[in-house]
């Protein structure tokens, strides 16, 4: 046990201390953090843009269906002409806006043309057909003199409040908060999984070059050795990922306050339901509704979930890949070996995201439950709610494959190491087997 | 029992392949024992099986009279011919690491490491990574890193690759002083000269099987052919020269010497000693030189792996 001990503590020290783990563990959140605000810096940036738009009405009946709204300028060019306004407008706006002019109303709503210079935006195309919309809309009510009022009447708005039988409050924004979260989460453990199984695989092929192999597995036994590297990477990356958690606590933390959603936060506990109301209500409050539906998804499930799916799918992995780094003498002969391991892991990955749209259907627990890709597709689930027994059931799957895995895995190594010069074939490490 | 190592029977087959057949030896204690053979003759899956690296189809191992067992392996240092450290860690670091998985306390290995590297005389390398030393420096480590805790048993796999010839004299002479110190070792080697200057057994492995064994001096007695060279010094050459082929077997020795006029290599029937010949040759002639031929070992394992396959 004590050597086990010892080989754990200088794997996880060989990885933590290499300069290339230090770089990712700080710098990726910065990076994810500095990816955002240029985001939003982007988009603030485009917002204060303002736009142009010529229009000629030759109807005469759309002069005061155009108020300025943000960023969007309008400028009645109805008395210059089409061709004119075409000129001045090529030269000096974003658009131009032609109403022919015609006696049907029905008619007029399918010839209207917007000319520009470049495509236009979507958001100013709609913006301006809402426009001519309403106008017409409003129009064609005088025309067939239908009574106003009894139309606002009958005009109705429908909020769902939707909500689970436990009473938490879900909402649209939850849902696709949970669906990023979930996404996140099963695509941090299926980056994890390789990046720290490649790295394990290394570690094994490094020995194995270095020719220090012979030296180590004479004083322990080639299990301990594999067991030692898998667990003390492992723990490198449980490490980097708690890190990670903790500065993006840190960092929506930061947020929070900044936005003032201060002390919601500190009450969440009593959170009243009068106040999620309220922010639903006033449109404005999006980012404080974000940041309370972060606050509202499991997140201790979450966490913990992602520390035993990690472990579990990772151990899988990573013997896989130990197996791999001990059949090979070096890193460009694992290439054949490599693509029947990924395949599970990339296959996860596109389920899950087709999962996170249904994420209580048969196909989603069936691959929730298959240990290979269990880890990734459970993992982008959990933030919709998974019944226990399917999580307990899943576990105990990924357990008994990975305790499996580890042994197969284990009688390649302990043969592989000891090999060098020709690469093997499967049929090779199929007799190491009964060595 | 004076055997330190006793090897019982041990086969070991990879597939359809026989890696060791049935092979027994026993190392003495205190001794040298070289473990010869060809390339593939079964050298190394025998050291390993003493490693317990793998472990043995059928036979058994003994350490000490005791049936070998995993805590056995502190009592072993082992120097494979396939060997390295890792390169991007620092020497110090490295040693203590690989002394502690042998078992000794981080104290103890500490101590014990000092000393060596004072011995050495690379003490300054303690902070150095091996990437940063020659083949040569890191291979003065390895050696230190294989009897750092002093083990009663020691396997040296090629010990002088690697050396230049100034340290492959220095490892010499530490391995000679080890044994003097009580410690047993095994010594693989293809370089014969070694053998022959180093080792009181041997022991030869070829195509899995073990073809000889025992006290390197009795194989010698055991291999020498009553053969005696001979440097004669004479006025009459001719005559003397068919005197002597009337009476010996005797052909012109390879070897020639400024100091006679004849060197010849006799070759001694039964029931012929050499005091007869010195007998008949001091009547005719002045005797400058007589020995008595020993095969060299070379000259043994080769014999034996010709007759042998």
């Amino acid at each position: 046990m004590d050597k086990l001990k010892l080989i754990i503590k200088r794997e996880f020290l060989a990885k933590v201390k290499n300069k290339s783990f230090i770089v990712m563990t700080i710098l990726s959140p910065l990076m994810v953090v500095a990816l955002f605000s240029l985001i939003i810096f982007l988009n603030e940036k485009n917002a204060e843009e303002i736009r142009t738009i010529a229009f000629v009405d030759e109807s005469q009946q759309f002069t005061d269906a155009f108020e300025d709204s943000d960023g969007v300028k309008y400028i009645n060019l109805t008395s210059l002409g089409i061709v004119e306004a075409r000129e001045k407008t090529k030269e000096f706006y974003y658009g131009l806006l032609v109403i022919p002019k015609t006696d049907s109303l029905s008619e007029l709503s399918n010839n209207i043309t917007f000319f520009s210079n470049d495509t236009p935006s979507l958001t100013v195309l709609s913006s301006i057909e809402s426009k001519l919309e309403k106008k017409i809309r409003n129009l064609k009510i005088a025309e067939l003199q239908i009574d106003v009022d009894k139309i606002k009447a009958i005009e109705t708005t429908v909020t769902i409040d939707a909500e689970n039988f436990s009473g938490e409050k879900s909402s649209k924004i939850g849902s696709v908060l949970r669906m990023f979260a979930g996404g996140g989460f099963g695509y941090l453990i299926f980056m994890f999984i390789i990046i720290y199984g490649t790295s394990v695989m290394r570690s094994v092929i490094e020995e194995k070059t270095s020719r220090i192999i012979e030296v180590i597995i004479s004083s322990v036994k080639p299990f301990q050795l594999m067991m030692g590297k898998i667990i003390g990477n492992a723990m490198a990356g449980i490490l980097q990922f708690i890190i990670w958690m903790v500065i993006g606590g840190i960092l929506l933390f930061a947020i929070t306050l900044y936005f003032g959603v201060g002390d919601v936060s500190s009450s969440s506990a009593q959170m009243a339901p009068e106040m999620v109301q309220q922010m639903q209500n006033s449109s404005n409050n999006d980012l404080q509704l974000i940041l309370l539906e972060i606050k509202n998804l499991p997140i201790l499930t979450m966490f913990f979930s992602f520390i035993i799916y990690f472990l579990g799918g990772y151990l899988i992995y990573s013997s896989i890949y130990a197996a791999i780094g001990a059949a090979v003498d070096s890193e460009t002969d694992t290439q054949q070996f490599m693509m029947p391991v990924l395949m599970p892991l990339v296959i996860a990955i596109y389920v899950g995201f087709s999962v996170i749209e249904n994420p209580h259907g048969p196909i989603a627990l069936a691959f929730s439950l298959f240990p290979l890709t269990s880890p990734i597709v459970m993992l982008m689930r959990i933030p919709f709610g998974v019944p226990w027994w399917q999580l307990i059931t899943s576990i105990s799957l990924l357990i008994v494959t990975f305790i499996g895995m580890v042994w197969f895995a284990a009688k390649i190594y302990r043969v592989g190491i000891l090999m060098y010069g020709k690469k093997p074939s499967y049929k090779e490490i199929y007799k190491w087997l009964k060595y | 029992m004076n055997n330190v190592l006793r090897v019982e029977n041990v086969s070991k087959n990879y597939g359809s392949f026989t890696a060791l057949n049935n092979v027994s030896i026993s190392v003495p204690k205190g001794s040298i024992f070289g473990l010869l053979g060809p390339n593939g003759a079964g050298k190394t899956s025998l050291i390993r099986i003493i490693n317990q690296i793998t472990l043995p189809d059928s036979g058994t191992v003994y350490l000490d009279d005791e049936i070998l067992q995993p805590h056995h392996i502190q009592y072993i240092g082992y120097l494979p011919e396939e060997r390295g450290l890792y390169k991007s860690m620092k020497v110090g670091e490295q040693a203590l690491y690989l002394a502690q998985l042998k078992g000794m306390s981080k104290d103890e290995a500490k101590k014990k490491l000092k000393y060596w590297f004072e011995k050495f005389e690379i003490t300054d390398w303690w902070n150095k990574k091996i990437q940063e030393l020659s083949k040569g420096m890191a291979q003065k480590v390895q050696f230190i890193v294989t009897v750092m805790h002093s083990p009663k048993l020691l396997i040296f796999d090629e010990p002088f690759s690697g050396f230049d010839p100034i340290n492959a004299n220095l490892i010499k002479d530490e391995i000679l002083n080890l044994r003097n110190e009580g410690a047993s070792i095994i010594f693989s080697t293809h370089r014969m000269e070694s053998v022959e200057e180093m080792c009181d057994y041997i022991a030869l492995i070829n195509k899995s099987n073990k073809i000889l064994d025992g006290k390197l001096k009795d194989i010698k007695q055991q291999f020498k052919t009553n053969q005696y060279e001979v440097g004669l010094l004479s006025e009459n050459k001719e005559m003397l020269s068919n005197q002597i082929s009337a009476q010996f077997s005797v052909e012109n020795s390879k070897t020639t010497s400024f100091n006679d006029d004849l060197r010849l290599l006799f070759s001694l029937k039964n029931g012929e000693t050499s005091k007869d010949l010195i007998e008949f040759l001091n009547n005719k002639a002045q005797i400058t030189h007589f020995t008595e031929v020993i095969p060299s070992v070379n000259d043994i394992f080769l014999k034996s792996v010709a007759s042998n396959s």
